[in-house]
This record gives C-alpha cells, structure tokens and sequence, in this order.
C-alpha cells in the first residue's frame, strides 16, 4: 500500500477563497440566530399585545402614515445599500462611498423617526412602565432600533475604511456582510409594520 | 463626597458578606486569587501567562483553560451541594441547621446556577476545542478569535458569580428565577441581578460557539471526511451546535426581558400591570430543555468514542446513531411544558407535550444498545473509561425510568418539584453529562500532556462517584414519594425523613471522596510526570485521526493535512501500515495571539458589574470598552504567522525521536 | 450482601410514611397505579438491557480469550429494526394510557360521588401561609383544611404572592397557585386522617414554614369544625386581611369567622387593575378597588 497521498497545500486565493466562503457562511448562520432572537421577541409581543390593562392599545396610540414614512425610508436604504455593493464589486470607491453615505443618512433618518415616536408615547403618559403591551412594544421595535444603531456604527466604520484604504478583498468581504445585515434589517422590520403597526393599528 | 457616593449607584460598605458561611466562602475566594498573584509573581510568570494563555488563540489551550475553570467551578458547586447536604439531615424540628434561610437559598441557586452553566458548558467547550479540529483532521476552528472571546467572556459570567458571594448577594429564587419572585418588589436585592448577568455574558459566548463550531464541522473537514465519516464525537458536536444555535437567542431574550423589567420598570412578567409571569415559563423553559439535551449529547459522542477504542471494534450502527443524535436534537425543542405540566394547561396540551417526552427515550435507548453491541463480540479493557461508563449504563437508565414516569401528567403532578423529580435530572446529568465528560477528560489527557493520568486512582475515583451517587441520589426518590419537596431548609421531625436525609448526606461525603481521589490522581500524575512521560501517540489504541498526531500535539496540529477514505480513519491508517510523513514539509499559516477576546470579555464584566450596582458610568465605559475593542481589532492587518517548514519538519523529527526513545 | 441491602430498602418502603404510594384519595389512588404500570412497561426494556449489559462486559472482557472477537461486525438491520420497534410500542402503549389518564385526572375536572354535594374551598398562598375559605359555610383557616370523607372538594385557587403549588400528596396531584389567575383542583378523600400539605415551589424564605394540615373527617366532625371556626372572634374583613396578608413566616392554624363575600374574586381581580404598578406590597392595593368602598 503506498505511503499517505501527498495533499497538495492549497494555494494563496484558494485559501483566501476558503476563508471567505467560511465568513460569509458564518455570517449567514449568525444572521439565523438574529431570527430566533425576533421570533421570541414577537412570541411575547404577541401573548401581551392585549395586555393594556386598560389602557389605550395600538389603534389609539399608532399612526400609520408615520410608520408607514419609516418604513419607506428603511426600504430605499435597502436600495441604496444593494447601489453601494454593485458599485463595490465595480470597485468604484467614490460610488461606494456616496452610496453607502445616503444609505447612512436614511437609517438615521428612520432611526430619528423611531425615537421621536418613543418620545412622543412616553411624555403622553404611554411610556414601557406602563403595562405589558408597552413594554412588548418598546422591546421589539427597540431591538430592531439598536441593531439598526449597530449596522450604522459599523456602516460609519466602513465608510472611513474605505476611504483609508480602498476597496480590497477584506473590506468587499466586510461591506458584503454589512448589506447581509442591512438587508435582514428591513426583513424584519417588514414583519414588525404588518404585526405590530397594521394589526396593531386595525386593533387585531 | 455625595455625588461621588451617587457615582457607585447601589454599592455601599453593606455590601460585604454578613453570616459566617458566606463570610467564609468569600475570604477562601479572595484568599485563592491573592495565593495565585503571589506565585505568579514569585516564579516571574506573568509575561508567560500573558503570551501562552490570555492571548492564546489555540483552541488546545483553549480548551485546556475551559477544562480547569469547569473544574474549579464543580469545587465551588459541590461545596454548596455539601453545604446543603448537612443543612437538610440536621435542620429537624427545633434545630435550625447550620444555615439561615437566606443563605440556604443562595446556595442552592448558586449550585444549579454555577453546575449547569460553568462546569456542564465548561466541560463540553472545553472538549469541543481540544478534540473537533483534531478529529476533523484540521489545524483550526473556524473563527478563533470569535472562540477566544467565547472562552473569555465565559470567564466573565464566572466571575460574575463568583463575585457575589464578596460584593452582594446571589439570587434566592432557584438556579431559573421564575417571576414573580425574581422580580424586583419580592427580590429587591442585587442577586437575581447578579444571575441574569453572569448568565447573559456567559450565554453570548455559549452562542458564538454554537456558530464556531458549526461552521468548523461543515467547511473545514479534512480531504475525504464526508459527514458520514466524521467520529461520532463530531457528530453529537455539530447536532449541539444546531441546537445550541436556536435555543440560546431565546435565553437571551427572556434575561433581557426580566432585566427590563427589574431595571427600566417594564412588566413583562410582574404580577400585574399586564405582566404574565407564565410567559417567562415558557421561554425559560423552551431554552431550557433543549440546553440539557445539550449538555449531554457531546457526552454521548464521548462514551461513543471510548466505548468503540475500548471493545478494540468500530461503532455499532454508525447509521442509526447519527440518525438518533439528530432525532434528540429535533424532538428536544417539542417537549418543553413537561417541566409544568402542573401549571394548569389542560388536558390536550399537557398529553401532547408528555407524549412528545416520552418519545425521547426511543432514540436514547437505540444509543444503549448500541452501546453494548459496539462491545459484544469485543475485546473489552476495563480502563477506568469504561467504568464511567458502566455506571452510566445502569444509572442513567433508571433515571430514565423516571424520566418516562414524570412524561405522564398525572405522574407527574404527584411528584412535580419534589426530590423525586431532583433525583431524576441529577442522575441524567451526573451519569450523563459528568461521568462522561469526565472519562473524556481521563482517555484524551495522554494526547495532551504525554502521559496518562494514574489509572488506579482513577479507578478508585470512578467507584466512589457511582456509590456515592447512589446513596446520595437514592433516598431522594423515596423522599419525593414521601412529600418532600425541593428547596426545604427546614422540616418537623414527624416527617420520618431525617434518616434518609442522612443517608443522603453520607452519599454526598463518598462522591467528595471520588473528587479527592480526583484531585490526587491530577497531583500524583503530575507530580511523578517525569516518569510517566512517554509521549506514546496512542495510548489507548485509538481509531480516530486525533491520535494520528504526536503527544502533545504540535501547535498546527498535523503537518500535512489527511486526507482519509472512511470511517475510523486512523485505525484504517494502523491497518494499511501508513507510515507518518517525513518529509515534503510546507510552512504552516496560523493565526497570530491577540488580547482582543480578553479585552472584550473584561469590558463586559465591567459593563455586568455597573448594571448590576447601578454604576451607570461604568455601564458606558464597560459598553464603548466593548464596541473600541471590536472595532480595533478589526483594524488589524497582520493577523497571521508563519512556521516555516524548515521548523516544521525539526518540530516532526523531535516528536518522532521521542516516542520510539521512551 | 446485596441482598441485605435490597431487603433493608422493600422493608423500608413499606413500613415508612410514603404518601404517594399509600394514597387516602381516589385520585392518588389512580396516579399510583399509573405509576406502577409506567414502570412495569419501562421494565420490559430495562430489565433485558441490564442483564445484556453484565452479561456482555463479563463475557467479552479482554482476558477472557475464548469469546469470540468479531472486530468488523458494525451493524444489524435486524437488531436495529427490533431496538427502535420495541420501545416504540411501548411508548406508543404509555401514550395512549398518557392521553386517557391526563384527560381522567385532569385538575380542571369535576369529581362525582352519587347524592353527595361538592364541598367548596378557595384557597389563597400567601407569603408564607396558607388562607382557606369556605364560601358556602362562611369561615376561613389558616394552614388547615378540613372536609368531610368521600366527598369531592372543588378547591378553586390562587396567589396572592409569587407562584406557588398547593400539594397535598397523600390525596393527589398538586397545581400551581398564581396572582392574577384561578386554577382549580378536585380531589376526594376516601379515607379519614391527617395529612400534610406543603407548598411544592419556592416562593422565598419562609417557604419551609409553609405547610399545613389536611384533615379528612367524618360528616358530623366536619360540621363541628365548623362550628368552631363561625365561634372565631376574627372576621376576615379586608382590614383583617391585608393584616394576614402581610409576611410572616410559620404561622399557627388560625380561624375566622365571617369571610367577606367575594374576598377570593377581589384578590384575583386587583392584579389586573390599572394601579397595581408592581411596586407596591399586597396589602395596599385594596384600598383602590371599586366595589371595595365602604365594606
């Protein structure tokens, strides 16, 4: 029997390949979790949505043009972000750029409707101390706002990288997860305007 | 003087411990830590511990380091198991035990708290790292920073905990602090904090594992490995991953909805205001059963691979077992509302759920058979291995009998939370999940250290844990029969049930006589190393790749990559006669140390420490610490080394010398 | 010595107080037999388990050279097919005794005995007592219950602390108590006695004190009881309530006469009125409730 085959050792871009196919990957695998977190999220929005003791529920206290605003607003980001990684892939580093900058500028628009929302429910005597529908509420639609923090802490991040040093394989790779992230985003927000604003606001 | 004494949130001076026994544990903590510092110190070692262990990005030393801490964790745990063992056989009708009752609850919380999640997820991480990327025949985990960090911030949940007992309080409210009780108007105290976030740290790390390891399993397998081919070590690690994946996002959420709660005033679970406590029932739960099936799987995988190298045969029904790993895997996530079937759900749903329990035990019970046919027909060694894995043979399955009983509602409801059922869970996990990990940690030593463990302490330790686990575990299921329920530091002597809980407490002693002959065997072994150093390759005559490599094991594991053809691969190799490989070196790429991990573990601990007390500036400090880390790290160009070939091949030649030497 | 050993436990357990295997309720009578037919089908499978398991290792053990070593033997279709079959059937066997049995004894569900009526009990968990009020016969009890034998008790329940677990082993299952919610038990006793009672989950540090006496009577000592609790000085008024309802912790039986009608609605009700925010102690939220004015 001859000796142990002799396993030629991959080359430099094979290995590169590997690597990114293993990130990319690890990253969708994480993007799952991220799914069972919202899934536990809107199991108990939905066991306490009707639990306002009392109070006023969601078809007195949302407002569906102003969901419906945010929702735009997050869904073109979306748009834009897809522009930034074609343009990434061209290797067209301005182009990323001012992409992913409209892109930024939309999240923080949405991010800004959002808190004023929160704001403006928690001074009218309808803040997440109030009773367990509230409390649902302002954690589901808050975790999806912090996510959206964190993509645009790191979308901020990638901006000055790139525009340090350019659009090599590690930062095409990193935007790439990035959209992956941005685009799971919108995904979810999609499910909480149907659960939560337009159910919510027919007071199913 | 006031803002500076707004500025530390809740801690005050009254923080310190108060009652003796609390007063106690806490010094031999800090007293443990300052001995450490100052041999640290003495022998000049804090440059080494630094370099080869705080930033190590190996996932060997990684594993050895989960290993220790697990094990310095089942210390603490069994103090408090002591602790409550001599609590419940003296606290009789007008004795008082040696107990308040305040603290007989921290114990008995911090025991479940600190098993479960520091010695049981200790010991499984700790394998998973020392034995996948060996047995998958690969130099590495997926992402070994990302598996530094899970290590590191696993040490901060730890340490969490760890420090309630000198700074605060721990939680009263059981190792799962059901609300309403763990809410803030009937747990007003720093505990419960103290648990959800030592758990909530620890349980981020769990996560990122869970996604390591998976992609590990899936993408690195070495040339020829199909899944069908891997050790079913691999097999119960990657069905843990899976299940590891979708059970602890929901673990994160319910800690977070209860810390809303305690701490923005939300009313998630509150008794009142729209709160429903029953929700966080469920979610715990639905986390909850899955996590045990996780703890004990890789054990499974374990006595799959002692078992096999031991009867010198391959696995019976290699097939079926795979099938019944994945079969517990899926059937784990639909049982849940059999831990309260007495909450009052109804007919139809509990009937569903104990029916969904019970078929659990089919695929289980496959895996004995197959067991004890792997052995029929063999050439049985009776190392100390295969005696933890007899008695789990015999008591794990009694404890399923029980299992199978409770599946019942209507059993159920007459011994749901007695000792009946606290007898139940620890036979699994103890004759599961520690008789297994520990008979991992015995047969996978000599690959790591060049020596084997002294076998008749071993042996000694083996025996003492199953006895002892008898009488210990015994009188509790009569106990339970007899109306005791769990979590009692008190009793009438007209109960009748002070001689079993002597019994029981005589039990407890022998199993820590098991652990002493423990520890001994670890001083003797290492203490008489230098004799016993033979760097044998295979000591036990393996079949699985792990063995392929020197002892211990290089840092790059193999110097050429394997590329096999079926399963068992390393005994096919022995059979074909395979000579190692001596020559065609290449340079080897490996990733560079990095503090990153241990510098975002660190942050968390602070962040954890400041929410806990209030320490708001802490808080923020402890959260920016963790996000800069994350984001300077990410900044780093040179993440990788190389080994030349030259050094390979010198590395390759000494092991080789070695071996045939001793 | 084994054997010893063995014998030493059968006569334990048979000489030793274990409620649950010697019930004095007609439910604990039937979940024991549950019991015992669980485990004699477990045993069809355990027992040959256990035997295979000596039998093999001593045979197959390395130094015994004349065994057969059959290193390449892996698999069996058949021994595969017959080790998920069998215990399937038996598991299938349990499920339907599970299904019928959980629908039999459900908690939830009324018990009959012929030209008897139901006795009526609300029973309040407290922090760290337990409250018993009998609506039809206007007293109340701390930490003891007692009924007449062969009667069915319907016990409606609920909390008014944390989550707790109303069991009595010697009649029959337990069922958890929680604030905000009613749950209900029906259990009937059908031999006298005294039998203890405790709360089967924790609900903080008095909750060792919280047992109490269930005591199975005959009709004419059932309504002296009574008797004695209506000559109570006490009446459960909400005063006298939320005096109770305060923590304390091993508390003596105790009666009272007069229990406010609808005491037991009102305690389940007010957690879910707008002012109970969770932070304050049980004993104050009576004071707003509508209906409560002027009693």
């Amino acid at each position: 029997m001859e000796e142990s085959a002799v396993v030629r050792p991959p080359s430099l871009k094979e290995e590169r390949q590997e690597a990114d196919s293993k990130t990319i990957f690890g990253f969708w695998v994480y993007i799952m979790t991220d799914c069972v977190l919202f899934a536990s999220l809107f199991a108990t929005y939905a066991v306490l949505h009707n639990n306002t003791v009392g109070g006023p529920g969601g078809k007195e206290l949302f407002s569906l043009h102003y969901a419906l605003t945010a929702t735009l607003l997050l869904l073109t980001s979306s748009f834009t972000c897809g522009l930034a990684i074609l343009a990434a892939r061209a290797r067209d580093k301005d182009k990323v750029l001012f992409w992913l900058g409209v892109t930024f500028l939309m999240g923080f628009g949405f991010l800004g409707l959002e808190l004023h929302e929160f704001h403006s429910l928690a001074v009218s005597g309808n803040s997440w101390r109030r009773n367990g529908f509230l409390s649902a509420f302002f954690t589901l639609v808050g975790t999806h706002g912090l996510h959206i923090t964190s993509g645009l802490i790191w979308m901020g991040t990638m901006m000055i990288r790139v525009a340090g040093s350019g659009l090599g394989r590690i930062n095409v790779r990193r935007l790439t997860l990035l959209s992956l992230f941005w685009h799971f985003l919108d995904i979810v927000w999609i499910f909480i305007f149907t659960i939560v604003y337009l159910m919510g606001g027919a007071g199913v | 003087m006031n803002s500076f004494a707004s500025l530390l949130g809740k801690l005050d001076i009254h923080a310190l411990p108060h009652d003796k026994i609390t007063q106690g544990g806490a010094a031999s903590l800090v007293l443990g830590m300052v001995a450490v510092v100052v041999l640290l110190t003495y022998f000049k070692r804090w440059k080494w511990l630094y370099r080869e262990w705080l930033t190590t990005v190996d996932p060997k030393k990684i594993g050895i380091m989960y290993i220790v801490v697990a094990l310095l964790m089942l210390l603490r745990g069994g103090a408090d198991a002591l602790m409550m063992r001599a609590q419940q056989a003296t606290s009789v009708g007008a004795a008082h035990g040696v107990l308040s009752s305040d603290t007989f609850q921290q114990v008995f919380s911090a025991h479940g708290t600190i098993m479960i999640f520091f010695v049981g997820m200790g010991l499984m991480f700790g394998l998973f790292n020392l034995i996948v990327p060996l047995q998958i025949g690969s130099r590495d985990v997926a992402f070994p920073v990302l598996n530094a960090t899970s290590f590191w911030l696993y040490a901060a949940g730890m340490a969490l905990v760890n420090l309630s007992l000198v700074v605060g309080e721990f939680s009263a409210a059981g190792w799962l602090a059901y609300p309403p009780l763990s809410e803030l108007r009937y747990s007003p105290g720093v505990g419960v904090d103290y648990w959800i976030w030592s758990l909530q740290i620890a349980g981020i790390g769990s996560l990122m594992s869970g996604i390591n390891f998976f992609v590990t399993i899936v993408k690195m397998r070495c040339k020829g490995m199909d899944l069908m081919k891997m050790p079913l070590f691999c097999w119960s690690v990657l069905t843990t991953s899976v299940m590891i994946m979708f059970a602890f996002p929901i673990l994160t959420v319910t800690l977070t909805l209860l810390a809303l709660d305690r701490t923005l005033g939300m009313h998630f679970f509150t008794a009142g205001a729209g709160g429903n406590a029953m929700m966080y029932v469920n979610l715990i739960w639905a986390w909850g059963h899955p996590e045990v099936y996780i703890l004990v799987l890789p054990a499974f995988g374990v006595y799959s691979e002692i078992v096999a190298t031991f009867s010198r045969k391959s696995l019976f029904g290699y097939k079926s077992m795979v099938g019944a790993l994945a079969a517990i895997a899926i059937l784990s996530f639909t049982v849940w509302l059999h831990h309260f079937f007495t909450m009052g759900a109804g007919a139809d749903v509990n009937a569903f759920f104990g029916i969904m329990t019970m078929l659990i035990a089919v695929p289980t019970g496959v895996k004995i058979f197959n067991w004890l046919f792997t052995m029929y027909q063999g050439r049985i060694h009776f190392a100390s291995p295969m005696i933890w894995f007899m008695g789990f043979v015999f008591l794990f399955t009694l404890g399923g009998v029980a299992g199978v009983m409770m599946a019942v509602p209507p059993i159920d409801f007459q011994v749901h939370n007695s000792l009946f059922l606290v007898a139940h869970f620890h036979t699994m996990i103890i004759s599961g999940v520690i008789f297994g990990y520990l008979a991992g940690i015995t047969y996978w030593f000599p690959k790591f250290f060049g020596f084997k463990l002294n076998e008749r302490l071993g042996k000694y330790a083996a025996w003492c844990w199953i006895v002892g686990f008898i009488l210990a575990f015994g009188p509790l299921y009569i106990l339970g029969l007899m109306g005791a329920t769990r979590r009692l530091d008190h009793y009438s002597a007209a109960m009748g049930w002070q001689q079993l809980f002597i019994v029981a407490g005589i039990g407890v002693l022998i199993i820590g006589l098991g652990v002493f002959f423990q520890l001994l065997q670890f001083g003797v072994s290492i203490w008489q190393r230098k004799a016993r150093l033979d760097y044998a390759p295979d000591p036990w005559r393996g079949r699985t790749l792990e063995w392929a490599t020197p002892s211990p094991v290089p840092v790059y594991n193999f110097a050429k990559l394997p590329e096999v053809s079926g399963r068992d691969a390393f005994w096919a190799m022995k059979q074909t006669k395979q000579a190692a490989a001596d020559k065609d070196f290449m340079d080897i790429r490996l990733p560079k140390n990095t503090p990153a991990g241990l510098l975002v573990a660190g942050f968390a601990f602070a962040a954890g420490f400041g929410i806990i007390w209030h320490i708001w500036a802490l808080l923020v400090i402890g959260g920016l610490g963790v996000l800069s880390s994350i984001i300077i790290r990410s900044t780093a160009e040179r993440t990788e080394y190389t080994i030349p070939a030259k050094q390979v091949e010198q590395i390759e030649t000494e092991a080789r010398a070695r071996e045939s030497y001793a | 010595m084994a054997a010893a050993l063995l014998a030493t436990i059968i006569h334990y357990l048979f000489t030793a107080n274990i409620p649950v295997l010697q019930p004095a309720g007609v439910i604990g009578q039937k979940e024991k037999h549950l019991m015992i037919l669980a485990i004699l089908l477990c045993l069809i499978v355990v027992l040959p388990v256990f035997t295979m398991t000596i039998f093999i290792a001593w045979k197959y053990r390395e130094s015994n050279h004349k065994a057969k070593y059959n290193p390449e033997r892996d698999h069996s279709r058949l021994f595969e097919t017959v080790w998920w079959a069998i215990p399937f059937i038996i598991i299938g066997i349990l499920s339907v005794v599970a299904w019928r049995s959980s629908h039999d004894l459900d908690p939830f569900k009324a018990l009959a005995a012929p030209g008897v009526k139901p006795l009526n009990i609300q029973v309040v968990s407290l922090d760290w007592k337990w409250l018993f009020i009998y609506p039809d016969q206007h007293v109340a009890s701390v930490n003891r219950v007692e009924f007449p034998v062969n009667t069915p008790i319907n016990f409606e329940l609920t909390s008014d602390s944390v989550m707790n677990s109303f069991w009595v082993p010697a009649l029959g299952g337990q069922i958890y108590t929680m604030p905000g919610m009613s749950t209900q038990l029906h259990l009937m006793s059908d031999r006298l006695g005294s039998y203890n009672g405790s709360s089967a989950n924790i609900s903080g540090n008095g909750f060792a004190g919280m047992t109490f006496t269930a005591v199975s009577a005959t009709g004419e000592n059932f309504g002296r009881w009574i008797k004695t609790a209506k000559n109570s000085s006490k009446s459960l008024d909400t005063v006298a309530y939320q005096a109770l309802a305060e923590p304390s912790h091993d508390n003596q039986v105790s009666y009272y006469s007069s229990p406010q009608p609808g005491l037991f609605e009102n305690v389940v009700m007010k957690y879910m009125m707008p002012e109970m925010s969770g932070s304050l102690p049980p004993s104050h939220m009576m004071d707003g409730m509508p209906g409560m004015a002027g009693m």
